[in-house]
């Protein structure tokens, strides 16, 4: 790892306000960030420790939400017996998800900015332009089994490798933010990332120094929550595919993919398809795909899951 | 001047290389030069010629490159013990308790949060202490595999590792008893996992719960079996 100075915030205003300095980063768990940091691809000089800030509760609000503070651990926040009833879907998504000691430590806000686990994104030696921009993609002709299918670019195929975030998409998670000047504000889940298009190392619509305070979820819509991660391994691996489903008992459902975009993929528009059968809403879900040759299996991954999902979940 | 005598005393360990090559020569395959003592010397007369290039042709003196480092200082306790140190502040906590604390019974297997075997138990979780910056843990309470027990004073999951035959290099051990005794703390407080059929209501010991709560502690002397027989031995699950 690069030298680094480091502070422990006292509060979020605090925090925010201490992101001015030239190379901060805020450091939540750290279990991407140091994992960045000892390959040199994150090269923070100064560390803002905001491990104890106060924004480890979940809460409920007052039209039945739930208010989730940005360092609530994954494993707390996968137990809590009001996601477990109510928000059932978030519950199977993180615990999906790396293993019992990463979920220890891995917190909300940091999940949804984990970096993807592109194995180029990771190779120092080899071009990347989400980490060196310009330098190329060495994935688009390379190992891409893992890497996108869809929402991708000339410039990078990465995939967002989250499950937390995946069932978030489908639960219209909004995500709560305070800036240096104190300024609050939320952005939908579904605002919250950048396709990489000609600039993949910009990933998500934070502004500098922005602050995740918490993840606003609406009220519980009942149905049938699932999260079913297809991957080479029965636990700690990446989805090659996951499907998180929502299944209303008016036959209408919210659905989300991981593993095939830069980000969860969804499309709102779509799921009226969802009634009509898993054929037709997969075709419109994965319209546009752009797969390469080692990952095109992912497009018919992605229907026979969902048809899955459907048939062993309907009534 | 300095670049001159370098030569010189880079050229007189050339010409001892030469002598003792000839010499190995001559002898036809009997005592001699060996193999390490010529790579040695070659390595000494690179490495000299090295050295000084750096510091040039100045008079002055050669002087080490210092790298600035950030220091900062944490307190907290370990195995029972309040510890006050001063750091590099990249020191992780698995280095510090190694380096600095001389607890070496936490191993660094992959040092990325892969393979389980840096973990610890901090204020009973269980963490990849690879992952964790020192640090980040003022006032926390740490347990390292010293502290689960010791051979006077074996931890009953130590002891179920022993009779069961869970291990066989054992450096991955440290990390699967800190993680097998936090596994079962986390089964009796209702955390589910993956695995469970139920998301509510009480979780079980059994061997699918435990082999899926244990996926981040990879073995390759493939003890699995017998860890998950001590294990489910401790829990109290026969068969």
């Amino acid at each position: 790892m690069k030298p680094f100075t480091y502070e422990r915030a006292e509060t979020p205003a605090q925090a925010a306000a201490a992101a001015s300095k030239p190379g901060a980063k805020f450091l939540a768990g750290g279990t991407n960030l140091l994992d960045l940091m000892k390959l040199q691809i994150e090269t923070p000089t100064h560390l803002i420790d905001i491990g104890r800030i106060g924004l480890d509760k979940i809460e409920p609000t007052p039209d039945g939400g739930l208010r989730i503070g940005a360092l609530v651990r994954n494993t707390d926040l996968a137990a809590d017996p009001r996601v477990r009833t109510e928000y059932a879907i978030l519950s199977r998504a993180l615990l999906a998800g790396a293993s019992g000691q990463l979920r220890n430590k891995a917190t909300t806000s940091g999940n949804l900015l984990q970096r993807t686990r592109c194995p180029y994104f990771y190779d120092t030696n080899q071009p990347c332009n989400k980490r060196s921009p310009g330098s190329g993609c060495s994935a688009i002709a390379g190992f891409s089994r893992q890497l996108a299918v869809i929402g991708s670019s000339d410039a990078c195929i990465a995939t967002h490798p989250s499950d937390m975030a995946v069932a978030m998409m489908a639960l219209d998670a909004l995500i709560e933010t305070v800036k240096p000047d104190g300024k609050t504000r939320g952005i939908p889940i579904s605002e919250f990332y950048r396709l990489p298009g000609k600039t993949p190392h910009l990933e998500t619509t934070l502004e500098k120094n922005e602050l995740i305070t918490s993840v606003l979820l609406p009220a519980p819509l009942g149905g049938i929550h699932v999260y079913h991660k297809v991957r080479d391994r029965a636990s700690y691996a990446f989805a090659l595919v996951s499907v998180g489903a929502i299944l209303l008992k008016d036959g209408s459902g919210k659905i989300a993919l991981g593993g095939v975009a830069p980000r969860p993929w969804r499309n709102v528009s779509a799921e009226k398809l969802i009634q009509t059968g898993a054929k037709e809403f997969t075709s419109r879900l994965l319209e546009g795909a752009r797969p390469t040759q080692e990952n095109a299996f992912k497009l018919s991954l992605v229907q026979r899951t969902i048809e899955g999902v459907l048939t062993e979940n309907r009534s | 001047m300095i670049g001159e005598l370098v030569i010189k005393r880079a050229s007189k360990i050339s010409v001892e290389c030469e002598i003792k090559n000839k010499h190995m020569e001559n002898e036809n395959g009997s005592a001699g030069i060996t193999r390490r003592e010529m790579l040695a010397g070659t390595a000494v007369a690179v490495t000299a010629l090295a050295i000084t290039r750096v510091t040039g042709l100045e008079a002055a003196p050669a002087s080490p490159i210092v790298t600035p480092v950030e220091s900062a200082g944490v307190s907290f306790n370990v195995n029972g013990k309040a510890v006050d140190l001063e750091m590099d502040t990249r020191t992780t906590l698995l280095d510090v308790l190694r380096e600095h604390l001389h607890l070496t019974g936490t191993k660094k297997g992959c040092d990325h949060g892969q393979c389980g075997a840096c973990t610890v138990l901090v204020n009973g979780r269980r963490i990849n202490s690879c992952l964790s910056l020192a640090l980040q843990h003022q006032d926390d309470s740490i347990i390292t595999i010293e502290g689960i027990g010791t051979p006077e004073n074996l931890h009953p999951m130590q002891s179920a590792f022993i009779k069961h035959d869970g291990y066989q290099c054992g450096y991955c051990t440290p990390g699967q008893i800190c993680s097998a005794v936090a596994v079962l703390e986390e089964i009796k407080a209702g955390v589910p996992s993956h695995v469970s059929t139920e998301l509510m209501g009480p979780m079980e010991f059994t061997n699918a719960e435990f082999r899926e709560r244990m996926s981040g502690n990879i073995c390759r002397c493939g003890a699995y079996s017998n860890i998950a027989q001590a294990a489910a031995e401790v829990a109290g699950v026969t068969g």
